[in-house]
């Protein structure tokens, strides 16, 4: 252990950014009518907090709204953060 | 094409920037590389969106470098993994301060050496991490903290300096494409020696454009032959189909300029040159691929 210590080395860790969802200033929110699960939101979220079911991890979302952009059937929006 | 493996290794979450295309790209790297995988990492902004110490995002092995030492480190480790006979992939992520301008020489001499490695450089054209200063990468005409009326030099033909090294794979990717991305890391990953991916990743704080358009900037910059997909294998070159279609019928390139606040105000001399710059590149792969020279 105090090797480790020493040698300065970080171990993998859950959330070592701390919750980076508090960064966001727009949510985004999924219409399910719309919605037919192509998964192309998961492909290009450059933080994969979008799982293979198409539920959005909001604890870690930073709100950059690429998923909003890309959707191919517009069914994700940005809303407003309330304080 | 082989299906996307669904693992993730970087754990949720890092500190990059909405919409970060670094963070877009790392995530398909290291899905195509697995879990065999050592990052060695320079100065760059990967090396600080780890997390804080003693925690860290990245479920691999990382190795984090001084800026210019990066390829030599992996030499370094390449031999190291040889002799003990183990077999892993070591993988050079560096941005592109740490590859086209300080780290150039010690890529130079890994690829002389032909250490077994995949360099990758992620290129936003300038030094992000530190709060956008010119690089050796950024484009004609970008306004950027040190060029404040727009950089007047063009940018360094760094796949021309890789070329003229012979390696045995190189390729050009964009982190707006990232199934072309992860067939290509894959395939360099099983060819020996060492081998040079250039990727192009748009950043919304130093391009100024808002966090949602980071991948469409990328396939904008693709559509309009400012960033051409290609890869040489052997010395064979071979285009990839986005860029194909863009060197049939491309868009104007001002639809790619207008949206990011960097080109604002360009002049259109500036302006010429980056368009010449681009159809130079794009004739010269054409004949390559044509094997015309």
């Amino acid at each position: 252990m105090t090797t480790r210590a020493r040698l300065a080395i970080s171990r993998p860790t859950s959330g070592a950014c701390g919750k980076t969802g508090s960064w966001r200033v727009f949510r985004p929110v999924i219409d399910r009518e719309k919605c037919n699960s192509c998964g192309i939101c998961a492909m290009f979220c450059p933080d994969g907090v979008i799982s293979e079911d198409i539920q959005i991890d909001l604890d870690f979302c930073k709100g950059c709204g690429i998923c909003a952009n890309e959707c191919p059937k517009k069914a994700i929006s940005m809303e407003r953060e309330e304080k | 094409m082989t299906e996307i493996p669904r693992e993730e290794y970087i754990l949720k979450c890092t500190s990059a920037c909405a919409g970060c295309s670094d963070s877009l790209t790392l995530r398909y790297v290291l899905k195509a590389a697995g879990p065999e995988t050592v990052l060695v990492v320079p100065a760059c902004c990967t090396s600080v969106i780890q997390g804080i110490y003693p925690h860290t995002a990245m479920n691999i092995p990382v190795y984090n470098v001084a800026f210019a030492a990066a390829a030599a480190c992996a030499s370094g480790m390449s031999a190291a993994f040889q002799a003990a006979g183990k077999k892993a992939n070591v993988i050079v992520y560096a941005g592109d301060g740490g590859t086209v301008d300080i780290g150039i020489q010690a890529l130079s001499g890994a690829f002389e050496r032909g250490t077994d490695f995949l360099y990758i450089c992620y290129d936003n054209e300038a030094y992000g991490n530190t709060g956008m200063q010119r690089s050796g990468a950024t484009p004609v005409g970008a306004r950027t903290t040190t060029t404040p009326s727009g950089k007047i030099q063009v940018k360094k033909d760094l796949d021309g300096i890789v070329a003229a090294h012979n390696p045995p794979y190189m390729a050009t990717a964009c982190a707006a494409y990232p199934k072309d991305l992860f067939s290509k890391v894959q395939k360099a990953l099983s060819i020996r020696g060492p081998k040079f991916i250039h990727v192009l990743a748009p950043c919304p704080p130093g391009w100024r454009f808002s966090s949602e358009k980071s991948v469409e900037m990328g396939k904008l910059a693709v559509r309009s032959g400012m960033w051409i997909l290609y890869e040489r294998e052997f010395g064979k070159v071979t285009i990839n189909g986005p860029s194909k279609a863009a060197m049939i019928k491309p868009i104007p390139l001002e639809e790619y300029l207008e949206p990011q606040g960097r080109f604002k105000g360009i002049s259109s001399e500036a302006v010429a040159m980056l368009r010449s710059q681009a159809e130079r590149n794009a004739m010269r792969l054409k004949k390559e691929e044509e094997g015309i020279c």
